[in-house]
């Protein structure tokens, strides 16, 4: 293992980066698109149950038919990285824009009610009340956005843009363990390492949920 | 982009190797087989854990250690040790079902109200009977959709096997992708979601069926 | 309320097919004229290669030669197969491909390669023809690396087979294992069939003449594998080639194929130099040290450039 290690470092490295930045840009682009969907979802009701059934559709195409189809529908060139980007964008928001609706949704009334009768306006009353309320849903979704995205990049690798994917198409067509052994521990461990930060932000951001817990 | 692999009646032949009622046969037996083991193995954990309150850190990050494992590398690992045949193709899935379907067996023991377990024991019902008659037909919609999310997952992610020489709906997008067939590739994406969409009604009914009318 | 939510997943469902149908029918992305590419300005040459270590090992061998002259190189390895990767070239993905003369001949000639045609000049001529446009192929190498129809040595004397078409009158009890692509192409199914009259009882779709191919062959999984003549698991497994009497494989000598807004007097020379120096033997040896050895791929191509004092 010591020798595959040290021969392919910078194989390794660059795959690695690759791999951050096809896996985290589409949380970060996603993220910002989820708020207000989700939001709609909540302000019109209507909305809710086609928006969670459009967001299943999407999370059940396969993402590689999306990698090879995005192409096509925004004219970009079939090895281009952003045909990932926008393919687990596209996740990102299928999961992510349910949460906020969901989050929104649990807040409870009397507080909403209490912000109301205290002045707040609908839009200042969702970004200073509902939304920081919410926020621990809405973040539990983010988790799960993102250690998903980190696991699915690597299904590019079926069309060589893949990130860490690509030490297991290599194993594979070498039928060689330790690429792809390494390509899954560093997968996992970056998947760890972004659900920490996440947790830590949210920690960070909600430090109200800490005394809750204190208290009771 | 044209729909007429997909409309073309000599792909439906239900003799023709390859065709695609055989392919859905195949994936759908890949995905039932994976939901049935990994149930076995998941449950009975999930079930303890959530009863005895033992191990709850385990049950509850489950979830995401089990999601930020990359599916495509797994199974191409268990190929190259395993050799081509059924068995990679289930320990991959079946290791992605296992968190869902843990996590929510775990979750739904939890947050049952216990004034109703500590009901049931004060009139005299034996453990066997409160985990059998009360707890678990009260966690069971919790746990149902933590099943369902997993065999969404699961219909989508089972294409994956077709990269590593396997059947499946994969093989369409797959060999689509090979042979430049971009009508292959659409006809798979709709099936494959198509499935994923009945497959999730035929839970939704099952829930329906199997949840007592009181919890609903 | 439940009915409404079934209403609403079917509405979502018929929603999409229609988005993903609606899209027109002609901007199919593979149907797509090559993009842009005028510009001469090379400061980047994009490299990229099939789905199979040779390729692989071949794309970084170009590489590298083009780095020692100092060409800025990004790799864009292991794309799939020809049917996909010519598309990647065609729309500027990538600039530059180790390929194959006659099997790109027999991908783009229509209906395979011209008759008569086999032998490495022949084959050279006739794809000068049919190359898409804004595209070159550089000199071809003497190394050849062919697709084959293999068979173990205990099938081989089962079916006493020697030649591709001993398998005609057997075929209907066998089961072919080769790369996806093989279905439609002519030298895989189509060919076999229309040239040979060789029809199988299966085709399984498993890799581009890789361990998995060798794999099932070995496990009795498959009777008759496509593996590469390269390949030293056929010596290793004491396999059987079978002759190929009818010329469904042409020559097969590897060569560069470029995009010719990529090409200039400096990556033509450093490329034409490596072809020089490719040998059929020389190549098999080397990717032998990728495929039984697990070198690394950038390893052994440093090692083939110095050892032929190419950098």
């Amino acid at each position: 293992m010591s020798t595959y290690l040290s021969n392919n470092w910078e194989t390794i490295l660059t795959a690695l980066r690759q791999h951050v930045w096809l896996a985290l840009v589409p949380v970060v682009i996603g993220f910002v698109l989820a708020l207000p969907i989700g939001y709609l979802g909540v302000r019109f009701p209507w909305l809710y149950h086609p928006l969670v059934n459009t967001c299943g559709v999407l999370y059940s195409i396969p993402s590689l038919a999306l990698f090879v189809f995005l192409p096509v529908l925004l004219g970009t060139k079939i090895l281009s990285p952003l045909n990932i980007v926008v393919a687990l964008t596209i996740y990102t928001v299928a999961l992510l824009a349910r949460t906020v609706a969901d989050g929104l949704r649990s807040v409870d009334a009397l507080v909403v009610q209490s912000a109301t009768a205290m002045g707040y306006r609908r839009l200042r009353r969702l970004i200073d009340v509902e939304l920081p309320v919410a926020l621990p849903v809405i973040l539990a979704g983010l988790r799960v956005a993102t250690v998903s995205n980190i696991s699915l990049v690597s299904v590019g690798a079926l069309i060589g843009v893949g990130g860490l994917g690509q030490l297991f198409t290599r194993g594979f067509q070498l039928f060689y363990t330790q690429p792809i052994i390494v390509g899954i521990v560093l997968s996992v461990a970056l998947a760890g390492i972004c659900d920490l930060a996440i947790v830590g932000l949210q920690r960070l951001v909600t430090p109200w949920t800490r005394y809750q817990r204190g208290a009771a | 982009m044209n729909l007429s692999y997909l409309f073309d009646a000599a792909h439906w032949s239900l003799t023709a190797d390859g065709s695609i009622p055989q392919l859905i046969l195949s994936h759908v037996w890949y995905v039932v087989l994976a939901l049935i083991i990994g149930t076995i193995i998941a449950l009975p954990v999930g079930l303890y854990i959530g009863h005895t309150g033992r191990g709850s850190f385990l049950a509850i990050n489950a979830g995401n250690a089990g999601r930020s494992l990359p599916t495509l590398g797994l199974l191409m690992l268990m190929v190259t040790l395993l050799g081509l045949g059924l068995t990679p193709v289930l320990i991959a899935l079946t290791v992605l079902v296992i968190p869902p379907i843990l996590t929510s067996a775990y979750a739904g023991m939890r947050t049952l109200d216990h004034r109703v377990v500590d009901a049931a024991r004060g009139m005299g019902m034996r453990p066997w009977q409160v985990l059998f008659k009360v707890e678990l037909p009260m966690a069971l919609p919790v746990m149902m959709s933590g099943f369902r999310s997993a065999a969404l997952q699961v219909v989508a992610t089972a294409t994956v096997a077709a990269a590593v020489g396997l059947n499946g709906l994969g093989r369409l997008l797959i060999d689509g992708l090979a042979v430049n067939d971009y009508s292959r590739v659409l006809a798979g994406a709709i099936v494959v979601a198509v499935l994923a969409v009945v497959l999730d009604l035929i839970l939704a009914l099952a829930q329906r069926w199997i949840v007592s009318p009181g919890l609903r | 309320m439940l009915r409404t939510r079934f209403a609403g997943v079917f509405a979502a469902g018929v929603t999409l097919a229609l988005t993903l149908s609606a899209c027109g029918a002609n901007d199919d992305p593979l149907s797509n004229e090559p993009a842009g590419g005028s510009s001469a300005s090379t400061s980047t040459v994009t490299i990229g290669s099939a789905n199979f270590a040779e390729s692989e090992l071949l794309g970084e061998i170009y590489a590298q030669a083009l780095e020692a002259k100092g060409v800025t190189v990004k790799r864009q390895f292991n794309i799939g197969a020809r049917e996909l990767y010519l598309k990647a070239l065609q729309d500027g993905s990538i600039d530059l491909l180790p390929e194959y003369n006659g099997a790109l001949l027999s991908a783009l000639a229509k209906g395979g390669a011209p008759e008569g045609v086999s032998s490495p000049d022949q084959v050279l001529t006739e794809l000068k023809k049919v190359l898409p446009t804004g595209t070159e192929v550089l000199e071809q190498s003497a190394a050849e690396d062919k697709d084959t129809l293999t068979v173990t040595s205990a099938t081989a004397a089962k079916y006493s087979l020697k030649t591709i078409e001993d398998l005609k009158p057997v075929a209907d009890k066998l089961t072919i294992g080769a790369g996806p692509e093989w279905q439609e192409r002519y030298q895989g199914l189509k060919g076999l069939e229309s040239l040979y009259g060789i029809k199988f009882k299966t085709f399984k779709p498993l890799d581009a003449g890789g361990p998995l191919t060798v794999n099932a062959l070995t496990k009795g999984q498959i009777d008759v594998g496509n593996i590469f003549s390269t390949d030293s698991s056929i010596a290793t497994n004491k396999f059987v080639v079978l002759e190929d009497p009818k010329n469904l494989y042409l020559a097969e000598n590897i060569i560069p194929l470029i995009r010719t807004a990529a090409n200039n007097p400096t990556v033509s020379g450093a490329l034409n130099a490596v072809s020089g120096k490719l040998t059929t033997e020389n190549l098999t040896t080397y990717l032998a040290q990728v495929q039984v050895d697990k070198k690394d791929t950038a390893a052994v191509a440093k090692a083939f450039l110095s050892e032929n004092g190419l950098v």
